[in-house]
């Protein structure tokens, strides 16, 4: 096929030239705006047929995502009273009699907490050791892709797993015992373990790529003044990539927050906070409850309580903390991104 | 004893602990695996490979399991898991191809085309798409399409031509996929880019200086360099689409029941239950042991075709190491 030529009257004219550079190089990037002179309507019409529909793509995107905000804006604020936020729920089939969402609020702040200080840990432990040690060196390769695969497992076979895992004798303190000795392997500390896998790799990720971008005259600075890998990891790098924690933190606490299968698996989805046994403090986490995730699902109509009213209310709620948590994110990680768009922000490696 | 602890580690120390805290992960892994198998051992014994094969109607099955009592007989296992594989596969496929095309194009927008003030609301779009918990998806779905579909969009004629096979409602399978395609596209958005940015800037540019013009430039150059980005995407995405369960249990009609391409458009309003999905909805009568063996023999294939996807996305990605570009 030809090249199409243009008539040399309609050719515009070319852009100034570039000042000359000096030979050491190129100054900063170039910059990234380029005006190119040339018409869409100059195409071929398989390539117009391509742009229109990159455009279509682009809007599309804008107006779901905005669409879905503001309808759960304008819902969420249509039914949400401060009573709801402050009274427990119970059961009624009159629904100005059913009660508010302070249990689960609770149960999913409780839960949160207790999967993101399991995970946390583990996660920088990992990653330290992958970054700093890592040797044998196909042992730090299969833990890598060995929490790629705990990423891309579904949440709902993790939450099976949990709940054959918690049932072992050796668990019975987790969780309710039955008299036969029988334990029913469902509390706030299980589900909590089993979260924990979740926001596992969104810290390990941003944990690893913060120490792998520390320069290497960092940590030789710090052995030339006689300090040992160990203190060097602990006083030097792990001090330094504190952002990097809480930004992959955040985010985990963000994807527990919003997990609904381990809720109803391992959790009871319960209306209201049940503590077990007598202590104070560790019957509430022996027990079950449930969370505004599982609020949401019993209250629509796929669940038993068919209350959409409430269901909109409290995921209005839900979508805030989300939220919150995402726009953490964003101020403490301002400096560092690039695109707003680092894989490991949106929990794919 | 605490005063060891009180002491400054060594580095031999230091690195046992922090080596075997990252070996638990691997534990984890392996138990995962062994304690399901195990558990969906008498599932698999007594059906043998016709438990992916289509026998008998799947919620009569399953229900006659909760009522077989502590101990079940042979008879009470039995299972064809057929329909909840085929809608598995049909809402993975769909969602995956939609939203590759739609990923593809999105991405090509940020990177290269959108203006600026654009470019500002759509990058936190897709965080804020990626962001939103499953079960908003779910309640939009049922609460906004489902309902819209089923008032608006369906005809008399549809619903009359297939009431005596299944009643249609509007929940099924096209809400399902479209619902799943909005979830898993921000994750190939976001891989997509970073395959698009990692590309050498120079390589754009020498097509450009050749008189391609620039969207022709970044379809034959860029894209096509980047192809093991949006394959490695494409595959992630599917791991994502293939175990998610709650928003499907809630928006796909819960019927245990297998679309019939033939029906023409109607196919896609038919109601439709996943393996994921059947899952999260049984959970409750778990304490039935022909139950529990089934509901963990779902979660073992859900399990191993998601390993084998983090593999296959694991593959793909290796063709970008040679341009020296990170992960």
């Amino acid at each position: 096929m030809a090249v199409p030529t243009r008539p040399a009257a309609s050719t515009p004219p070319l852009p100034p030239l570039p000042l000359p550079r000096s030979p050491g190089g190129r100054q900063g990037k170039p910059p990234k705006k380029r005006r190119v002179n040339e018409s869409v309507r100059t195409w071929r019409l398989t390539d117009r047929i391509g742009y229109v529909m990159m455009w279509a793509a682009g809007l599309l995107l804008c107006a779901i995502g905005i669409g879905i905000l503001v309808y759960m804006a304008f819902k969420g604020l249509q039914y949400l009273r401060p009573d709801l936020l402050f009274s427990s729920p119970t059961a009624d089939v009159d629904q100005s009699k059913s009660g508010g969402f302070l249990d689960p609020l609770l149960g999913t702040v409780l839960i949160t907490l207790i999967g993101i200080t399991i995970a946390t840990p583990i996660a920088i432990a990992a990653a330290t050791w992958i970054v700093e040690y890592g040797r044998p060196t196909w042992l730090a390769r299969l833990i890598d892709s060995g929490i790629e695969i705990i990423a891309g497992t579904p949440d709902i076979v993790i939450a099976l797993f949990g709940l054959v895992l918690f049932q072992q004798g050796i668990f019975g303190w987790m969780s309710f015992t039955a008299a036969g000795g029988a334990v029913f392997g469902r509390s706030f500390l299980t589900a909590g373990a089993m979260m924990s896998l979740i926001a596992l790799p969104m810290v390990f990720a941003a944990t690893r790529e913060g120490l792998q971008s520390i320069p290497a005259h960092v940590r030789e600075a710090s052995y030339a003044l006689g300090k040992t890998k160990a203190a060097t990891i602990r006083r030097v790098l792990l001090p330094s990539v504190k952002a990097n924690i809480s930004t992959g933190a955040a985010l985990g606490m963000g994807r527990i927050a919003g997990d609904t299968a381990i809720i109803v698996v391992l959790l009871g989805a319960s209306l209201t906070l049940d503590p077990e046994g007598s202590v104070p403090g560790l019957n509430v986490l022996k027990g079950t409850g449930g969370t505004l995730t599982s609020y949401v699902y019993n209250n629509s109509p796929a669940g038993e309580g068919n209350a959409p009213q409430k269901a909109y209310a409290a995921a209005f709620v839900l979508l805030l903390i989300v939220l919150a948590l995402n726009f953490a994110v964003d101020l403490i990680a301002r400096s560092g991104a690039k695109t707003g768009l680092e894989t490991s922000r949106l929990g794919a490696r | 004893m605490l005063d060891r602890l009180r002491e400054p580690w060594t580095d031999r120390r230091a690195g046992l602990l922090l080596g075997a805290l990252a070996c638990s992960v691997l534990a984890v892994i392996v138990f995962m695996l062994v304690f399901i198998a195990i558990k969906a051992w008498p599932s698999f014994a007594h059906n043998g490979l016709s438990w992916f094969s289509s026998k008998g109607v799947v919620d009569q099955q399953l229900d006659a399991m909760v009522n077989s009592g502590p101990n079940p007989t042979s008879a009470d296992y039995q299972l064809g898991a057929w329909p909840l594989i085929y809608a598995t596969l049909l809402t993975t496929f769909f969602a995956t191809v939609f939203g590759l095309i739609f990923s593809l194009l999105s991405a090509i927008f940020i990177v290269e085309f959108a203006p600026e003030p654009i470019r500002r609301v759509i990058v936190p779009v897709v965080r804020l798409l990626a962001a939103v918990p499953s079960v908003i998806y779910g309640l939009i779905g049922i609460l906004v399409l489902a309902p819209f579909i089923g008032n608006s969009v369906i005809s008399a004629d549809q619903k009359t031509s297939v009431q005596f096979v299944i009643p249609l409602s509007g929940t099924g399978l096209g809400v399902a996929i479209a619902v799943l395609t909005v979830m898993i596209t921000p994750i190939m958005i976001a891989i997509t880019v970073d395959g698009l940015h990692s590309i050498p800037r120079a390589w754009k540019e020498g097509a450009l200086a050749l008189g391609v013009n620039r969207w022709r430039a970044m379809w034959t150059v860029t894209v096509r360099a980047a192809r093991p980005a949006i394959i490695a995407g494409a595959v992630l995405a599917t791991a994502r689409a293939l175990g998610e369960a709650i928003m499907i249990s809630m928006v796909a009609g819960s019927k245990g029941f297998a679309p019939n391409p033939l029906d023409g458009f109607t196919f896609f309003f038919e109601p439709i239950r996943t393996l994921a999905a059947t899952v999260v909805e049984d959970a409750e009568s778990i304490n039935a042991p022909a139950m529990q063996a089934s509901l963990y023999a779902m979660a073992l294939v859900l399990l191993v075709g998601a390993f084998f996807l983090s593999l296959g996305s694991w593959i793909a990605k290796q063709p970008l190491k040679k341009y020296g570009t990170r992960s």
